[in-house]
């Protein structure tokens, strides 16, 4: 079992392990946040690289450091790695200049946005990001687009993670929707518009990291903060049916996925779930849903609550990911 | 009865004397009481005629504001709503029709934007969430009515008429002024908008 040190912190993990996966085996503060990379859906990461790190000593073998930052959903652990995430200030500026990258195009329209609140970027840039922009060029808009009657696409606040198109690949038996063109003009777009409609579509909203993808049953309705996330389930044909209903007194405001300590979806549902059951008779309530403390979605509600989840070494599901493993065979 | 403290004291009912039960001399010194105060100035003014000067870090009632162009700047955020100490804010929002475009700034606007004048206590915290420059806390006072319901002030009483703009430049810091000459700081407006 190769043995991993990131930030000091050392771990013994499986062979083929991510180094975000390691990170999160450790958990706290210092595992790198991510943009693109999502645990339950397969070669996503390495687009966004938010999570790099340092690596300043490759192997036990190998003690040579990478020389520049890598993509720790990438890159797999070698025995006796040392790895710098918070304590490398460098890495931390380096950091800065991808969410710098990441904001060229994205409006910061976080007031109108129904993702604020609970969006990586809006914390990203909260810890990460400049007052200031240097881009002097045009900012790329788009025109909002309705994909079906429920999913609505802002294209101007995407960031291209693909995680949509990744849900849509190995979620649903066909893929009608994917990235156009390439480099900087490259946009995600379906079939002239044609409607994304299969029963399970719906995750795509829950795995965008920013307000690119919205529910339109949702839509302006309300701010998360002020909605109260209780867990539920119902008898679903279709999926395990356990959801996180956003209340407002007796209302259902909107159904989503249940989240993880990483806000990744545990058990897709689908849009059954998703978008026709508003009615709380629809639903068998658990109770609330575990918030940190330190979401803004906490705000004004007096309940006290547990944090979400406290990451444990062997709470977290680890999946070695079979092509790093083929790909040092 | 053991008394716990020794500050107790046993009242004293005495006999008044007859200067005292004549009552004259007393009704006089309150008389000189009262004539001493016609020479004085007085204490209060005439409001509404007469209106006192205003600090000009006075809090008062809200005003939300148009832009430039007469379109409301709310954009229904609930910022205001999540700072305010009182909850005395809330909102329901709404999105902009095409054709909307000189009634709202932005694509989503309050559709029903209401503060609750016995809840406000006035801090001004609404006014520092607010990243649209759109509430701010004016010199102008609350009345009293009769009726609660009355103090529930909704958009018709919050937002200002366009061809009665309500100055709020002196609620404006320097910090802010300063702020909204670099252009370059302006994230979310296209280029053609910052020329």
């Amino acid at each position: 079992m190769p043995k991993v040190t990131i930030d000091g912190h050392s771990i013994e993990v499986p062979e083929g392990t991510t180094i975000l996966q390691a990170a999160r085996m450790i958990g706290g503060n210092i595992v790198p946040p991510v943009m693109c990379y999502y645990s339950t859906l397969k070669t996503s990461g390495g687009y966004c690289r938010t999570c790099i790190v340092k690596v300043s000593k490759g192997s036990d073998k190998d003690p040579r450091p990478i020389p520049k930052p890598v993509a720790s959903c990438r890159t797999a652990v070698m025995d006796g790695m040392e790895v710098q995430n918070i304590t490398s200030p460098e890495l931390l500026k380096a950091r800065a200049g991808v969410v710098e990258f990441l904001l060229i195009n994205h409006p910061l329209d976080c007031p109108i946005c129904d993702q604020a609140g609970e969006c990586y970027l809006q914390d990203l840039s909260y810890e990460h990001g400049l007052a200031k922009t240097r881009f002097e060029f045009q900012r790329r808009t788009f025109t909002k687009i309705d994909i079906g009657d429920k999913i609505k696409l802002h294209m101007t606040r995407c960031i291209l993670c693909y995680r949509c198109v990744k849900v849509a690949d190995q979620l649903t038996p066909q893929r009608v929707h994917g990235v156009l063109f390439r480099g900087g003009v490259s946009e995600i777009s379906t079939y002239i518009q044609k409607a994304v409609d299969n029963d399970f579509s719906g995750n795509m909203i829950d795995v965008c990291p920013v307000g690119a993808l919205t529910d339109r049953t949702f839509r302006f309705k309300s701010r998360v903060w002020n909605v109260n996330p209780v867990d539920a389930h119902r008898d679903c044909s279709k999926c395990k049916g356990k959801v996180a209903l956003w209340l407002k007194g007796e209302e259902v405001y909107r159904v989503t996925g249940r989240r993880d300590a990483y806000d990744e979806v545990i058990d897709w549902i689908c849009n059954e779930c998703r978008f026709d059951k508003k009615k709380t008779s629809d639903w068998v309530i658990e109770g609330p849903s575990n918030i940190s403390r330190h979401s803004v979605i906490s705000q004004n509600h007096y309940t006290l609550k547990e944090p979400r989840h406290k990451p444990l070494l062997n709470a977290v599901k680890v999946v070695p990911d079979q092509n790093l493993i083929n790909e040092k065979k | 009865m053991q008394s716990l403290t020794n500050r107790s004291r046993v009242v004293v009912r005495k006999e008044m004397t007859f200067a005292e039960k004549i009552y004259i001399p007393a009704i006089l010194a309150g008389l000189r009481i009262t004539l001493k105060h016609f020479f004085k100035k007085s204490v209060t003014v005439r409001y509404p005629e007469e209106k006192r000067p205003f600090s000009a870090v006075y809090r008062g009632q809200h005003v939300l504001k148009r832009d430039e162009y007469g379109a409301e700047c709310c954009t229904a955020c609930g910022l205001c709503a999540v700072a305010c100490p009182a909850e005395a804010i809330t909102m329901v929002a709404a999105e902009r029709e095409p054709g909307e475009e000189k009634l709202y700034r932005e694509e989503k606007y309050a559709a029903i934007y209401e503060i609750n004048m016995l809840r406000c206590i006035f801090c001004g915290l609404c006014e520092d969430a607010c990243p649209k420059e759109a509430i701010f806390l004016t010199d102008r006072l609350v009345p009293a009515f009769n009726e609660r319901g009355d103090f529930i002030y909704g958009k018709d009483k919050l937002v200002e008429p366009v061809d009665a703009r309500i100055d709020i430049s002196k609620r404006q810091t320097d910090a802010v002024k300063e702020f909204k000459t670099h252009k370059e700081l302006r994230h979310n407006r296209l280029k053609e908008d910052l020329d």
